[in-house]
């Protein structure tokens, strides 16, 4: 015990835990993952994990119109998704902010699509968009605006709109609570400063209000990116990457190649770009973040 | 007049955005107190007729006509995942934060970023490697294999919301405690602990619910009644073409309800500690 207690720092005692677990569960399964993608195991030959193939799945990656389908679509999806999400969170921040009365109801009812499992919001959004017993199809025949079933989810363009809505309304809420909070923490002198100075409303917005929120969005955006992936529970419920690969996301094309297809080796390689791509989310909006807090130099 | 009619126009806008927030909601919960006919009814029928508690019997295998779905057992292994990983990652995770809050060594930031950066990896991607060395070690389908998963998800998000309410606590006061004769570790116990309590308190709701909510690791790390949590089971009603509609909506509120009790119980901590916990760090 003394040996130990004279060589290790508390610190380093303190975080050993934390170290071992995600060494055991993420670290060392991904070195043997990295090693996986450059042979070409299959799940249902075990002897060809030995198989060392180089870089032959990164190659085929390169040239899979497949993939980079579901890259290109991952991409755009997030883009839209987390820049939906911030300015729909703000609108609806600013009008809770005008609210006069009744803001903490508000509150606690806006957490309530935080607390829903994603897999659940696609299954909710399943059922509401299904073509024969969904609510907006009910809601359509009998407003009378049509009779033809539409089939959301079968329809490619419907069916990506769908799951764009799902993930919207599932972490738009975070967004204008977060941003609330920081609208509600601001401090009313320099508005009305603003004001009394012949500002008007765009200006006190664009120069006082934004600029003192944006802290707060970059840690929404920087707890938002953290899991960004959970979108896959989403597309796995309500379509499946179907019509035809059509709503295909990256993460639901790996577990379709892992797992159904038990090609372990090219999924593994798939998994490195999608890891990569959460990695540059997570690292952009920490950075940002930083560069935040240390221009509003604490205040926040 | 206009304030007052500019009044209303916010309100009303308000009532669209809630109404868009709680519809989908409401509409899971009403089909899952629904007899099953009105689903399929023409013309739709909006408000539940008759208010039943058959679905939850037929899932929850009380009634002869249906076989049931082992809910109840879900239900079990999904508590004992998630409240097993919750209480580990949030010690772990107070350990982590006070060594990050109030000491400092070689290497600290460095340490942070890639605890931040192994929170980033999704969940399909490290399931692919997790599961071939699970299956090989025998960890597959155990309620060990998913709590040791899930420990190393939850923890660097509560490393980073507690350390960042350590950090709001002058140091001064522990050392004041120590001056006056405590060890440190009873320093932190009388002083830290108290005064972090919500933010430890929301660490472990949210370790909670990423717990209880997570799916793309445990579809794959489970297989049957022995380890199958409640968001892996909502698959079991997905057939091939058919899916049981009132049957998933009563499993849906099976899964929303506690989540939801718990985190009414703690709201008032879980805005402070996203926050907080974030912008002072």
């Amino acid at each position: 015990m003394r040996f130990f207690r004279s060589r290790l720092s508390p610190p380093i005692l303190l975080l050993m835990p934390a170290f071992v677990i995600i060494a055991l569960v993420v670290a060392v399964p991904l070195l043997f993952s990295l090693y996986t993608s450059f042979t070409g195991y299959r799940l249902v030959k075990p002897d060809s994990l030995w198989q060392w193939v180089g870089l032959r799945n990164y190659q085929r990656l390169l040239s899979d119109v497949d993939f980079w389908w579901a890259f290109g679509r991952t991409l755009v999806f997030l883009t839209v998704a987390l820049n939906l999400e911030l300015v729909l969170g703000l609108c609806i921040a600013l009008l809770i902010d005008k609210l006069t009365a009744g803001q903490r109801v508000i509150r606690t009812i806006m957490m309530f699509p935080m607390m829903f499992s994603p897999i659940l919001v696609g299954f909710q959004f399943k059922y509401i968009f299904n073509d024969n017993v969904g609510l907006v199809n009910n809601a359509i025949q009998s407003l009378g605006w049509s009779d033809v079933t539409i089939p959301w989810l079968v329809n490619p363009v419907t069916a990506n709109l769908a799951i764009l809505m799902a993930e919207v309304w599932m972490s738009t809420p975070i967004f204008a609570i977060l941003l609330l909070a920081g609208l509600m923490a601001m401090p009313r002198d320099p508005i009305e400063a603003a004001k009394v100075d012949g500002c008007n409303p765009w200006q006190v917005f664009r120069h006082i209000t934004l600029p003192y929120l944006m802290p707060f969005v970059y840690i929404a955006m920087a707890i938002r990116s953290l899991d960004v992936a959970r979108a896959y529970d989403m597309v796995k419920i309500m379509t499946n990457g179907g019509p035809a690969g059509r709503t295909e996301l990256l993460w639901t094309l790996i577990a379709r190649t892992g797992y159904q297809d038990a090609r372990m080796g090219m999924a593994n390689a798939m998994s490195y770009a999608s890891i990569l791509l959460s990695v540059y989310f997570t690292v952009y909006f920490f950075r940002k973040l930083a560069a935040a807090r240390r221009t509003m130099g604490g205040v926040a | 007049m206009e304030r007052s009619w500019q009044r209303w126009l916010i309100r009303f806008a308000v009532f669209i955005v809630m109404a868009i927030i709680c519809i989908p909601g409401l509409w899971i919960v009403m089909t899952a107190f629904r007899d099953n006919v009105e689903v399929m009814a023409r013309p739709p029928v909006w408000i539940p007729e008759r208010w039943t508690l058959d679905n939850f019997r037929a899932i929850l295998g009380m009634s002869e006509s249906q076989q049931g779905i082992p809910v109840a057992r879900y239900f079990l292994n999904s508590v004992i995942i998630s409240v097993t990983s919750t209480v580990l990652a949030v010690l772990i995770g107070m350990m982590g934060g006070y060594a990050f809050a109030r000491y400092r060594f070689k290497g600290k930031n460095v340490a942070f970023l890639w605890l931040m950066l192994s929170r980033t990896v999704p969940g399909i991607s490290l399931s692919l490697p997790v599961f071939m060395i699970w299956s090989r070690v025998g960890l597959i389908d155990t309620d060990f294999g998913v709590i040791l998963v899930y420990l190393a998800l939850n923890i660097p998000f509560t490393i980073w919301l507690i350390d960042g309410f350590f950090r709001q606590i002058p140091l001064s006061l522990s050392e004041a405690a120590q001056v006056d004769g405590c060890t440190r570790w009873q320093a932190f116990w009388k002083i830290e602990f108290p005064l972090a309590k919500s933010g430890i308190a929301s660490a472990g709701i949210f370790a909670f619910l990423t717990s209880w909510n997570e799916f793309a690791l445990a579809s794959q790390l489970t297989r049957t009644t022995a380890s199958k949590t409640l968001p892996v089971g909502l698959m079991d009603f997905t057939a091939q073409f058919t899916v049981d509609w009132t049957g998933m909506c009563a499993m849906a509120v099976i899964i929303i309800v506690p989540a939801l009790i718990l985190t009414f119980i703690v709201q008032k901590h879980l805005i402070a500690g996203l926050t907080f916990g974030g912008v002072k760090g």
